[in-house]
């Protein structure tokens, strides 16, 4: 019963959205203000609708009601309550729901702390935003309905992928939805601003945070994913330039160049077509990751719906809503004039290119992407393009943004001089170098990755500690003084800085990790002990059991150093009988300086078992570096510019002596 | 489709865990780092994105073993490869070769930061240029305003 009025419920979603989408564009164009407020009222009951939807689906993996296929084809009885949980958007009918939850929750936050909206503009953001729901409503009832019924129910499920069964995992899709989905928004209102021919500071206020929220949650998002292929996989891999992987990581570049190029039409008026531009290719590409992800085109360990209807349909969405804003853009966006004037050397410019080189990565990334499939539409030929091509196509853009970075971030708007804005730098380059040369000096002739990597983090994280020293005039004036003016930096300045540094945190992991990890693969026999890179390990005692809904094999490993016992490490390899698939349960040693990681292999003959270990330097810095960023952007949002009732067309500077930035 | 799924399917279950066994290992560390590096570039042919050197496949260890075997036979890491792109197909290089065919996968990079750079470049020299001599007319709106404010 609750599953039919789950079902009743999404049917009744899409027919408000369809209201929604009509209505309140009519009214803002014919003027009518009471066709223009319907948007309000029905962004909420759209999402009221749809949460309920989705709850009746869950009660469903909850109570393991196996007469709905999509339980049975993905649940089981013995599995624990987080994944059953879980499981409602572990497959691609239930994470289809997920997402348009999201989509319709953003539509009804802009209705509810939108009252400071010019009425047209928020009835066209909510029609537009519901254009999209109505899309993927249709898209869901017609092609992907979670609440088919089974005639002849089975006894038990299917079972979630085990790969699936794991938190870091569980729980990566819905931050990954809330940025791709939060990228809605940006578009929304590039739409609405095309359609009313008019960008303005107020505009760039209201889509900044939305934007900065996407990007904070994909951040994180991407983040867990990466953590939970380190550990999971068994060899400490945490990013593999998957074609998943990167559609992930396109949305993620274009929103970060996109938050960057609506700070300059806020500020200074200007940018705003190829801001405008931007917000239609972000949220483009969630779609086209959408489309790569379910159409099953390029196949992959995420691709959980191989079904060419609905590839079909989703490329129909795509089309309509990349090509139609597109067209639309190339009508419209030459009304959209910019007033500002800056020079060559400045803060707008610095905006440019850090926009030129995101861009340009996303577009390797995408080009990399997609070559195997045009190669083989095109020439038949089949062929493949890994990590390899992109470790070599995509760092130098990054090195380039990472070397630049801190020098124009602290330009002035309108004109600079590169002379004086390096001179407060200068401490921070000096120090950065010798850290390089000082890694390079202590690994004894390697490459030059970990020296180079290690001196551009240190340039990130020192370029934005001394960026603060500067604006709290540290040093300069006495300590009170220092302080004072430090907490009354605005919380986007505190942002700007704790990302940028979080960003150099996540370039050292990477580089100390790629450049100083160290291997060991081995058959070792119950008792022996075997050294990696100083660390003496051994192997005490293998355990054979049974988990709840798997049978494992469990080593106990003594780890020690200099003689002196760290702890005891279990790696584990497990076997789930029902998907019939082994999976690999490392154990890590974590720290700050390096973690040590042991995965079990299979048996080898006469009571050895194959053991593989890994030394790995800094690796936890990958992540925190990026919890730090996301903390950052975080921070950012904060800014009272940002609060409820933020787009105030103009707010008396209070403290603009420290404020001017 | 789904029947590839099913036959990749009973590739995966028999074998698990681990990667490079250890009894594939070669004795000399020298060649042994180079048949980890050649591993890196080649494909496993049943597994989703992953190189030879991380798959648990069975497909993929033999693949290891036939690229040590070149080795030892005295093979360069190039004639260990083209021995088996011959055998395997163009679809286990991960990273495609600079060739005529593949030109514009190797230069979209330079070609789309040099495009971008200049593009950005003349639009900042055109907004640049605007500052000493022109002046901005006022906007329609811009107009409007002036107009009740002055009282026109």
């Amino acid at each position: 019963m609750i599953v039919e009025l789950g079902h009743l419920c999404l049917i009744l979603a899409f027919v408000v959205a369809i209201i929604q989408m009509v209505i309140p564009m009519i009214g803002a164009g014919k003027g009518w203000s009471d066709w223009m407020r319907i948007a309000v009222p029905a962004a909420s009951i759209q999402f009221i609708l749809t949460l309920f939807s989705f709850a009746a689906l869950m009660y469903a993996f909850v109570i393991s009601d196996f007469t709905v296929r999509l339980v049975a084809a993905n649940s089981h009885s013995a599995k624990p309550m987080m994944y059953k949980i879980a499981g409602t958007w572990g497959n691609h009918e239930g994470s289809m729901l997920l997402w348009i939850l999201i989509l319709t929750l953003f539509g009804a936050m802009v209705a509810w702390w939108g009252k400071n909206l010019p009425p047209e503009l928020k009835a066209r953001v909510l029609s537009v935003q519901s254009s999209i729901a109505v899309a993927f409503f249709a898209f869901i009832l017609f092609t992907s309905n979670p609440f088919d019924r089974l005639a002849m129910p089975p006894a038990d499920g299917n079972d979630l992928n085990p790969l699936l069964q794991d938190p870091g995992l569980a729980f990566h899709p819905p931050f990954l939805y809330l940025g791709y989905v939060g990228l809605s928004m940006a578009y929304s209102f590039a739409i609405a601003a095309l359609i009313e021919g008019r960008v303005d500071a107020a505009w760039a206020r209201w889509v900044r945070p939305w934007t900065l929220l996407a990007w904070v949650f994909l951040t994180i998002g991407i983040a867990l994913g990466s953590f939970w292929a380190y550990y999971e996989l068994g060899w400490g891999g945490w990013w593999f330039w998957d074609p998943v992987e990167n559609v992930s990581f396109m949305p993620w570049l274009l929103s970060a160049a996109l938050l960057h190029s609506a700070i300059v039409v806020e500020k200074r008026n200007t940018l705003k077509s190829w801001t405008i531009l931007l917000a239609i290719l972000a949220f483009s590409f969630s779609l086209i990751g959408a489309f790569i992800v379910r159409s099953g085109i390029i196949t992959s360990v995420h691709a959980f719906a191989s079904d060419p209807e609905r590839g079909v349909f989703l490329l129909w969405i795509l089309g309509m809503f990349i090509g139609g804003s597109l067209l639309l853009y190339a009508h419209r966006a030459s009304e959209l004039q910019s007033s500002s004037v800056f020079s060559v050397v400045s803060r707008e410019s610095g905006l440019v290119v850090n926009n030129v080189l995101l861009v340009v990565a996303t577009l390797v990334v995408f080009v990399g992407t997609m070559w195997p499939l045009g190669a083989e539409v095109l020439t038949g030929r089949k062929m493949s393009v890994g990590a390899p091509f992109f470790n070599m196509a995509f760092p130098p853009l990054m090195i380039l943004l990472v070397a630049i970075l801190p020098l124009f971030a602290v330009l002035p708007w309108k004109r600079g001089n590169l002379g004086t804005a390096m001179r407060p730098l200068s401490g921070a380059l000096a120090l950065s170098m010798a850290l390089g040369a000082l890694a390079w000096a202590l690994q004894s002739g390697k490459s030059m990755l970990a020296p180079l990597g290690i001196a551009l983090a240190a340039w990130l994280v020192l370029g934005a500690a001394s960026e603060l020293a500067t604006r709290s005039r540290l040093g300069k004036t006495d300590r009170n003084e220092t302080l004072r003016r430090l907490a009354n930096l605005p919380r986007s300045d505190w942002g700007k800085a704790i990302a940028h540094a979080g960003l150099g945190l996540t370039v050292f992991g990477i580089s100390c990790i790629t450049a100083w990890q160290a291997e060991d693969i081995r058959v070792a026999k119950a008792g022996e002990s075997f050294s990696v890179s100083g660390y003496t390990l051994t192997l005490e005692a293998v355990e054979i059991g049974e988990g709840p809904n798997y049978s494992y094999e469990t080593a106990t490993i003594g780890l020690s150093q200099d003689g002196n016992r760290i702890t005891t490490l279990n790696p584990e390899k497990r076997f789930y009988p029902v998907q019939r698939m082994p999976t690999t349960e490392a154990a890590i040693d974590r720290s700050l300086t390096r973690d040590v990681y042991v995965a079990l292999g299979d048996a080898q003959g006469n009571d050895g078992w194959a053991v593989r270990t890994y030394i790995k330097p800094y690796a936890n810095w990958i992540w925190i570096g990026a919890l730090v960023m996301a903390f950052g952007g975080t921070i950012s949002l904060t800014d009272r510019r940002y609060r409820v009732g933020a787009p105030n067309r103009k707010r008396p500077s209070a403290n603009s002596a420290v404020a001017a930035e | 489709m789904r029947k590839l799924f099913l036959i990749l399917a009973l590739f995966l279950v028999p074998v698990s865990a681990l990667a490079v066994q250890p009894d594939e290992v070669l004795d000399d560390p020298v060649l042994e780092e180079r048949a980890r590096d050649i591993s890196k570039l080649l494909r496993c042919v049943v597994c989703q994105s992953e190189s030879i050197d991380d798959s648990n496949a069975a497909i993929a260890r033999d693949l290891r073993l036939l690229v040590r075997e070149r080795l030892v036979e005295g093979d360069t890491n190039q004639e260990a490869i083209d021995h088996i792109v011959e055998r395997y197909g163009e679809y286990v290089l991960f990273l495609p070769p600079f060739n005529l065919a593949n030109a514009m996968l190797w230069l979209a990079g330079p070609l789309f930061l040099l495009l971008g750079l200049m593009i950005a470049f003349f639009h900042v020299r055109s907004k640049t240029r605007a500052t000493g001599n022109e002046q901005t007319p006022l906007s329609a709106e811009e107009r409007e305003k002036l107009k009740s404010l002055t009282g026109g």
